[in-house]
């Protein structure tokens, strides 16, 4: 056991916070507005062109080829630093760990330099009106096309997170008709300038336009933009649930910087009957950090994610919502303020439903890794 | 950075995991409650053979140790094994040690150990039993004879013992032996859920069973990093952290487990009470986690 770092990880780190503290663009609007998401396509294609946008990629798409170490001190200085939400973020982390894994060479050299440089802007296409837990269910139709050399995309996507202002969706889209369930289902790559897609905006819980509805009616898809073979969309999609669910989504950084703001809240309203909580939530933002440390020895050593990425969505958004629930008691009176409390509140909640409500993810730690029976 | 343990420490745990196996299994801690000492005979010997305390062990670190000390959690071995290992220098004192500190100040063995190690004023002092007074005080946990020592200072030996971090090294082999507890706990836990049948089918089916079962695995998951990053640097806040930790998962671990066991749980003559039991005493001593919170939180917060 070494828990220190080494020299080149220390002067990683220190490369990354120099140029964070020098250039972070502070007080920008919410990311997930029109007028907002416009200044953070900006701040993105800074990052990019510094760098730092997606350091663990190869050199070749934009990257530095960091370690998953080096990630983890990049993601902890740039939250300390105080920067702000990753608008690519559905792209970085959720898509392009799928298209390492089952892309194509033409499908990475095509998009993940775009993706990258912020140029083509990702969401989820995963969530139906009728498939929210149950995404096996979704009724969204893929027809083959065979003069056309591809798919011609039929139904509904919902609550896609910042799909209004995104240029492109990754989704999943029933091809074989007569299959059951996890079978039959293609993962798509859809650009939302196709004819026949039409988006609609609508309200978040903190009234953001960061939801939207996507409507699909006859939108051509080429076979260049099925990822990872037809029929093959559940075991293609489930790849990526483990890079939401577990580490990429959510780093130790973030709620290190949370935690830390909540400690320095409590210092300035030393309120003793709230001293356990903050304390607490402090701790357990550690304790996230360490467990990811060990995680990552073991990634490093080669072994995959696999359901314990579940334990890890349990643990960092019921800590999330803790941490500022306890930061809106010490604000008493003034919790009912907009603010960054408020609105950090009320981003938490998302935390436990999405990516697999935090039901779903406790299935799957009882059947998966203890072995409990399913049915 | 490399946050996992060695070859050497793993083959460690797992020979000392084999020898629990035979020589501790639950019915000698079940026949420790009622035997004279509270312990297992000849158990000590045994360990002291295999290195996990006597002279053999006085040149291992916390480290290498405390997968050692979640094993001897997992399998409730009663002896004083956490006051032995905080009593050592580097490694762990070389003859079995009864310890009492101004915040955990009842004895444990304190009747059968070679010497006791007792604070006063924060120092530390050494004495064979035979000259200190002894009062049985009875346990929850049968297994567990605790004493209050009543010593005079003139009659003992100050050691180079500091209680801060005799202190640190109790609440750290106590936190890794809870871990173990917990770990037990759960995995007794799951297998009863797994052949219990109620309404026709495996009550572990029921999700609002397997619900519980995975709040246990998730404290578990998340103690057990913190109680090895406390072995390896023995800071003061690190120690507290894991104490914390450790006593939540055992606590909730033995809590769901009862409810889960449901009545046969509830009886003397099924063996789960032997570690309900055990985690309840352990996550009371050397400071239980209010306790600890406390200090990290002297550590940290700096009020305006």
């Amino acid at each position: 056991m070494d828990l220190t770092w080494t020299a080149e990880e220390g002067a990683f780190r220190a490369e990354a916070r120099a140029w964070l503290e020098a250039n972070v663009a502070h007080g920008l609007p919410s990311g997930d507005t029109a007028e907002g998401f416009a200044l953070h396509r900006q701040w993105e294609r800074k990052l990019f062109d510094a760098g730092w946008a997606v350091v663990s990629w190869p050199r070749e798409y934009g990257g530095r080829e960091a370690t998953l170490f080096e990630w983890l001190l990049f993601e902890e200085e740039y939250y300390r630093a105080g920067g702000p939400q990753r608008i690519t973020q559905n792209g970085i982390f959720l898509l392009a760990p799928t298209l390492f894994e089952f892309g194509t060479d033409e499908q990475k050299d095509r998009i993940l330099p775009r993706m990258a440089a912020a140029q083509d802007l990702w969401c989820q296409g995963w969530s139906e009106p009728e498939a929210g837990s149950d995404l096996a269910g979704i009724k969204s139709v893929a027809v083959r096309d065979e003069a056309g050399r591809g798919w011609r995309l039929t139904g509904q996507k919902t609550w896609t997170t910042r799909g209004a202002f995104c240029t492109h969706l990754f989704g999943l889209f029933r091809s074989d008709p007569a299959a059951e369930r996890h079978r039959g289902l293609t993962y798509f790559l859809v650009p939302l300038s196709a004819e026949g897609v039409a988006v609609r905006g609508f309200g978040r819980l903190d009234g953001d336009e960061g939801f939207a509805e996507v409507f699909l009616e006859d939108v051509f898809v080429a076979d260049s933009d099925v990822l990872g073979g037809v029929d093959r969309g559940w075991e293609v999609a489930m790849a990526t649930a483990s890079s939401e669910r577990g580490l990429t989504l959510r780093s130790p950084g973030r709620f290190r910087a949370t935690a830390a703001r909540l400690v320095e809240l409590w210092n300035t309203r030393p309120d003793p009957s709230l001293r356990e909580d903050v304390v607490r939530g402090w701790m357990d933002a550690e304790a996230y950090q360490l467990q990811t440390l060990q995680t990552v020895t073991r990634l490093a050593g080669g072994q995959r994610a696999g359901p314990e990425a579940s334990l890890t969505k349990l643990f960092w958004s019921e800590l999330d919502v803790r941490l500022h629930e306890t930061a809106l008691r010490l604000l008493g009176p003034e919790a009912e303020l907009e603010g960054p409390w408020s609105k950090g509140f009320q981003f938490a909640l998302a935390g436990p439903i999405y990516a697999g409500t935090n039901e779903i993810q406790r299935n799957v730690v009882a059947e998966r890794l203890l072995g409990l029976p399913r049915r | 950075m490399r946050f996992a343990f060695t070859d050497e420490q793993l083959a460690f745990r797992d020979a000392v995991r084999d020898l629990l196996e035979k020589e501790c299994p639950p019915q000698a801690v079940r026949d420790a409650w009622s035997n004279e000492t509270g312990r297992v005979p000849g158990l000590w010997d045994k360990l002291c053979r295999m290195g996990v305390v006597g002279p053999d062990a006085a040149s291992l670190e916390p480290l290498d140790l405390v997968l050692v000390l979640e094993e001897t959690g997992r399998a409730c071995v009663p002896e004083p094994l956490v006051e032995t290992f905080a009593c050592g220098a580097g490694g762990v004192a070389s003859v079995a040690t009864g310890l009492g500190l101004e915040l955990s100040p009842l004895v444990l063995y304190a009747d059968s150990v070679e010497r006791l190690v007792l604070e006063r004023n924060s120092a530390l002092y050494a004495l064979p039993p035979a000259r200190a007074s002894l009062e049985s005080r009875p346990a929850v946990d049968g297994s567990r004879r605790l004493f209050a020592v009543s010593w005079d200072t003139g009659r003992a030996e100050r050691t180079g013992l500091e209680a801060r971090s005799v202190l640190d090294r109790a609440a750290l082999g106590a936190a890794a032996q809870l871990c173990g507890i917990a770990q037990q706990l759960l995995d007794k836990t799951v297998g009863y859920a797994q052949q219990r049948r109620q309404f026709g089918q495996p009550i572990g089916a029921f999700q609002a069973v397997k619900h519980q079962l995975a709040d246990v695995a998730l404290k578990v998951e998340f103690a057990r990093p913190v109680v090895h990053r406390a072995a390896y640097t023995m800071e003061p806040t690190h120690v507290s952290m894991a104490k914390t930790y450790a006593s939540d998962a055992a606590l909730l671990a033995s809590r769901v487990a009862l409810q889960v066991h449901g009545a046969i749980g509830y009886t003397v003559e099924y063996d789960l009470h032997l570690w309900l039991k055990r985690a309840w005493s352990l996550a009371a001593a050397w400071g239980d986690a209010g306790w600890h919170v406390d200090r990290v939180g002297r550590a940290i917060l700096t009020p305006r």
